[in-house]
C-alpha cells in the first residue's frame, strides 16, 4: 500500500534580511497608517517582487520559493543541498515552529523532529528527569516514556549515572540521551536534521541503524544531511535544494550524483568558518586547497603537487586533540586517504597548546588520479568528535599527461601513481630462479 | 478509486493570517508536558542555594519588616487598625503574587528562545506552567500568613475574618489573569521592541506604589481617589484583607470591574501572544 503522508505543496517563506529591531517600529507605523488609508502594505510588495538574484535590491528574501513535494510512508526521504539552499527552513516549516509565508503542509500521522539533540535539558536536573522532560517536550506521554525507561537507559548505556545531575556529563553523554529519548518516539513521521555531527563513532552507527528501521517499520523519515555517505546508505529517494527551491527529486544514486557534479562545477576551493569553539576545545577555521604554486583554486593538475591547507583554533583543555583529513571520491563515494595529525603513535596524548593552528599536508602529484573529490576535516579525541566540516572539493584533470597527447583516456583506477617497473630479458626461458 | 490521500489529514500547516485562530484544544493534548514545566521549575530554581524554598518564606518576612520601619514607624501611614506585620503582609503576598506571574511570563519567549526555535509544542504552556509555579510559591507565604494571623488571632486582636473568604480562589484567579495577560502582552511585544524589557523591571515597582499594598484605600485623599479606582489590582488586595482582617472595601462594583478588565488585559494577551508565536522565531 502506497499512500501519501506528507503533502507539501506551494510552500514559500519570506524573510527580513538584516538587523531586525532597528527600524521595525518606523516600518510597523507605516505599514499601520497604509493600513489606515486603506491602501496595500508597502512592504509586502517588495517581498512579493523580490527573486533571490536581485538580492542587493531590498531587505526581503525568500529563503524558500514554490516548493511542493509528497513524501509517502515508509520512505526514508533525504534532502541534500549546500549551504542556505532552504533545506533547514523546510524542516522548520514542516516541524512548525515557523509558520509558512504562502502553501501548505498536510501530514498524516504524529511528527517528530529531531533539530537538536535533547532540546530543553536542564543541567541541574538529573538523568531521569530530563528523559522525562525531553520526552514530554518531543510529545510523549508520561506513560510512554515510563514504559520505555529502561530501554532508553540502555540505548544511552547510562544505566549507572541515572540519578546524577546531567552537569555532571560529558557533552557526548548528553546527547547519547538526546537521541536515546528521541529513538523512542515512535512517531510515524520523523523529521532528523544533521544530528549525527556530534557524539562517538559507535553511536553514531547505532543512530543510523536506528533510522533505518524505523523506515523498514513503515514510519517515514526525512533526513537532511551533509554527509552524503550516510544519505547514501539510509536514503531510498532524495531531493536537492538550492536557492530555496526544489531542483530535483529522484533516487539517492542519482541525486548525490547529481550534487556532486553542481558542487564540483563551482568548485569551493576554500571554506572558511566562523563558529564558536565546539565544547569550549576545537573548532575548525578554514579548509583550503592550493595548487603547487599555493593559490586557492579547485582546478588542480595531475601530475603535480597540491596542498590541504586546514585552519583550526584549539581553546584549553585540547587533550589527546588530532586533526584528521580524508579525501573521498566523490562517484564512488569512498575515502581514498586518510591522513591524522599526528599519526598513530603516543604524541596523541598530548595536550596541544590555546591558539590558532595551520596545518598542511602536501599530496604529490600522481597519486589521486583524475575526478572529483572531496575533503573531509575532522577534529576528534579518541572516539569523541567536536568538528566535521565537508565543504571543499576540487577537481584533478590529466592535462600534461603523455597519453592524451597519443589520444589516449587513462584507466579507470583509483589511484594513478606511477611506480617503476624493473625489466630483464631473456631469449631462453622463465628467469624465475 | 478512491484516492486515499485526499480523505484526511491529521496536521495542516498554513499561513495563519486570522489572529482569532487560537487553538486551545491543542493545549489539552499536552498535560504531561504541562506538569513536566512545573516540576522543572520548582526543581531547579533553588538547587545549590543553602535554604532552598526557606527563601520563599524569608523574602516576605524582611519585607515586612523593612516597610514597619520606613512606612509605619517613619512615615507614619495607617494600617487600617490592623497589626502593621499582618497589614503589609497581606498585601505583600498578594501583590508577590501578581508581580511573580506577571515577570515570569513576560520574557517567554526571550527565555525559551532555544527550545521553541527547535520543538514545537503549544507555545501558551510555559506561561501557564509560570502560573502554576507562582501560586505554588504563593501557598509557601500564604502558610506564613496565616500562622502570623493565627498568632494575632489569638493574642485577642480585633481581626474579623468573614464568609468572604471563601472569595480567595477567585482572588487568585483574577490576579492569575491580570499578571498572565499583562505578561503575555509584553513578552509578545518585547520580542519586536527590546526597550519594553526595562520598562517592566521599574514598571513593577512603580505600580505597586499605585496599588495599596503598603497603605489602605481608605487613606487615599478625594482628589486623588480618580485615579487609584482605575486600578483593577488595588480591588483584589483590598478584597483579600477584608476577607481575612475585616479591614478594606470589598465592593461588588469593584470585584465586576477587576474581572472586566482581568478579561479584557487576557483576551488582548492571548491575541497578541498568538500571532507572535507563529513567526517569532524569524525575529529573535
Amino acid at each position: 500500500m502506497i499512500d501519501t503522508v506528507i503533502k507539501i505543496e506551494g510552500l514559500s517563506k519570506l524573510y527580513r534580511l538584516g538587523e531586525i529591531g532597528t527600524g521595525t517600529i518606523s516600518h510597523d507605523l507605516n505599514r499601520w497608517w497604509s493600513r489606515v488609508r486603506n491602501k496595500e502594505d508597502p512592504y509586502a510588495r517588495i517581498g512579493q517582487l523580490n527573486d533571490r538574484t536581485k538580492q542587493g535590491d531590498t531587505d526581503y528574501v525568500w529563503a524558500l520559493k514554490d516548493v511542493n513535494l509528497d513524501v509517502e510512508r515508509g520512505e526514508v526521504l533525504g534532502i541534500i543541498g549546500s549551504n542556505g539552499a532552504g533545506k533547514s527552513t523546510l524542516l522548520k516549516l514542516i516541524s512548525s515552529i515557523t509558520s509558512p509565508t504562502r502553501g501548505s503542509i498536510r501530514a498524516r500521522g504524529r511528527i517528530a523532529a529531531l533539530l537538536e539533540i535533547g532540546t530543553g535539558m536542564h543541567p541541574e536536573m538529573t538523568a531521569r528527569e530530563n528523559i522525562y522532560l525531553n520526552g514530554a517536550i518531543l510529545g510523549m506521554k508520561k506513560r510512554e516514556i515510563t514504559c520505555k525507561f529502561d530501554e532508553i537507559i540502555e540505548f544511552a548505556g547510562c544505566a549507572m549515572y541515572v540519578d546524577t545531575p546531567i552537569k555532571r556529563f560529558s557533552s557526548g553523554m548528553r546527547v547519547r540521551i538526546g537521541f536515546a529519548v528521541a529513538a523512542h518516539l515512535e512517531p510515524e513521521i520523523m523529521i532528523v536534521d544533521e544530528v549525527l555531527a556530534v557524539g562517538d563513532l559507535q553511536f553514531q552507527k547505532k543512530c543510523l541503524s536506528k533510522m533505518s528501521t524505523v523506515g523498514r517499520e513503515g514510519g517515514t523519515v526525512i533526513f537532511v544531511s551533509h554527509n552524503l555517505i550516510a544519505v547514501n546508505q539510509l536514503c531510498s529517494r532524495c531531493v536537492l535544494m538550492d536557492q530555496g527551491k526544489m531542483i530535483k527529486s529522484g533516487t539517492t544514486a542519482e541525486i548525490v550524483s547529481l550534487y556532486s557534479t553542481m558542487a564540483s562545477e563551482s568548485g569551493t576551493a576554500i571554506k572558511r568558518y566562523d563558529q564558536p569553539l565546539k565544547d569550549g576545545v576545537a573548532a575548525i577555521r578554514s579548509v583550503s586547497v592550493c595548487n603547487n604554486k599555493d593559490d586557492v583554486t579547485s582546478d588542480l593538475e595531475m601530475s603535480e603537487n597540491f596542498n590541504i591547507h586546514v585552519e583550526y583554533e584549539l581553546g584549553p583543555d585540547a587533550k589527546g586533540i588530532c586533526v584528521g583529513i580524508t579525501v573521498i571520491g566523490v562517484e564512488s563515494n569512498q575515502s581514498v586517504i586518510s591522513l591524522p595529525d599526528p599519526e598513530l603513535d603516543f604524541s596523541r596524548l598530548e595536550t596541544r597548546e590555546v591558539g590558532f593552528y595551520r596545518g598542511t599536508v602536501t599530496i604529490p602529484g600522481g597519486l589521486l588520479n583524475s575526478g572529483t573529490y572531496r575533503i573531509r576535516v575532522g577534529i576528534t579525541r579518541t572516539s569523541y568528535i567536536f568538528d566535521v566540516k565537508e565543504d571543499v572539493t576540487f577537481t584533478i584533470q590529466d592535462r600534461v599527461g603523455i597519453l592524451q597527447a597519443l589520444g589516449y583516456e587513462r584507466k579507470s583506477a583509483l589511484l594513478s601513481l606511477q611506480l617503476p617497473w624493473q625489466i630483464k630479458r631473456s631469449s631462453t626461458g622463465l628467469l624465475e630462479k | 478509486m478512491i484516492d486515499k490521500s485526499e480523505i484526511q489529514w491529521d496536521v495542516i500547516i498554513e499561513p495563519k493570517n486570522n489572529m482569532f485562530d487560537v487553538n486551545i484544544r491543542e493545549l489539552m493534548n499536552y498535560p504531561d508536558l504541562f506538569l513536566m514545566f512545573i516540576k522543572r521549575d520548582i526543581i531547579t530554581i533553588y538547587k545549590q542555594t543553602i535554604l532552598g524554598p526557606v527563601w520563599y518564606v524569608l523574602q516576605p518576612i524582611m519585607t515586612v519588616l523593612v516597610f514597619i520601619v520606613v512606612f509605619k514607624n517613619i512615615a507614619g501611614i495607617s494600617t487600617d487598625g490592623v497589626p502593621a506585620p499582618l497589614f503589609y503582609l497581606s498585601g505583600i503576598i498578594m501583590w508577590n503574587y501578581f508581580s511573580e506571574c506577571f515577570e515570569q511570563t513576560s520574557d517567554t519567549f526571550f527565555m525559551n528562545a532555544e527550545v521553541f526555535g527547535k520543538v514545537y509544542f503549544p507555545r501558551l504552556i510555559m506561561p501557564l506552567t509560570k502560573i502554576v509555579s507562582a501560586i505554588i510559591k504563593f501557598f509557601l507565604q500564604f502558610t506564613l500568613f496565616l500562622i502570623v494571623f493565627y498568632y494575632y488571632y489569638s493574642d485577642s486582636f480585633d481581626l474579623h475574618p468573614n464568609i468572604t473568604i471563601f472569595l480567595l480562589p477567585y482572588l487568585l484567579i483574577l490576579m492569575a489573569g491580570l499578571g498572565l495577560g499583562a505578561g503575555l502582552i509584553f513578552s509578545s511585544l518585547t520580542t519586536r521592541y527590546r526597550d519594553l524589557k526595562y520598562l517592566i523591571k521599574f514598571g513593577v515597582q512603580l505600580l505597586m506604589y499605585a496599588t495599596p499594598v503598603i497603605y489602605p484605600m481608605s487613606l487615599i485623599a478625594k482628589e486623588y481617589r480618580g485615579f487609584i479606582v482605575w486600578n483593577p489590582l488595588g480591588y483584589i488586595i483590598e478584597g483579600f484583607r477584608h476577607a481575612f482582617l475585616g479591614v478594606g472595601e470589598l465592593t461588588m462594583g469593584g470585584l465586576l470591574y477587576s474581572t472586566l478588565v482581568t478579561f479584557l488585559i487576557l483576551l488582548i494577551g492571548v491575541l497578541l501572544f498568538n500571532k507572535t508565536e507563529q513567526n517569532f522565531v524569524d525575529n529573535i
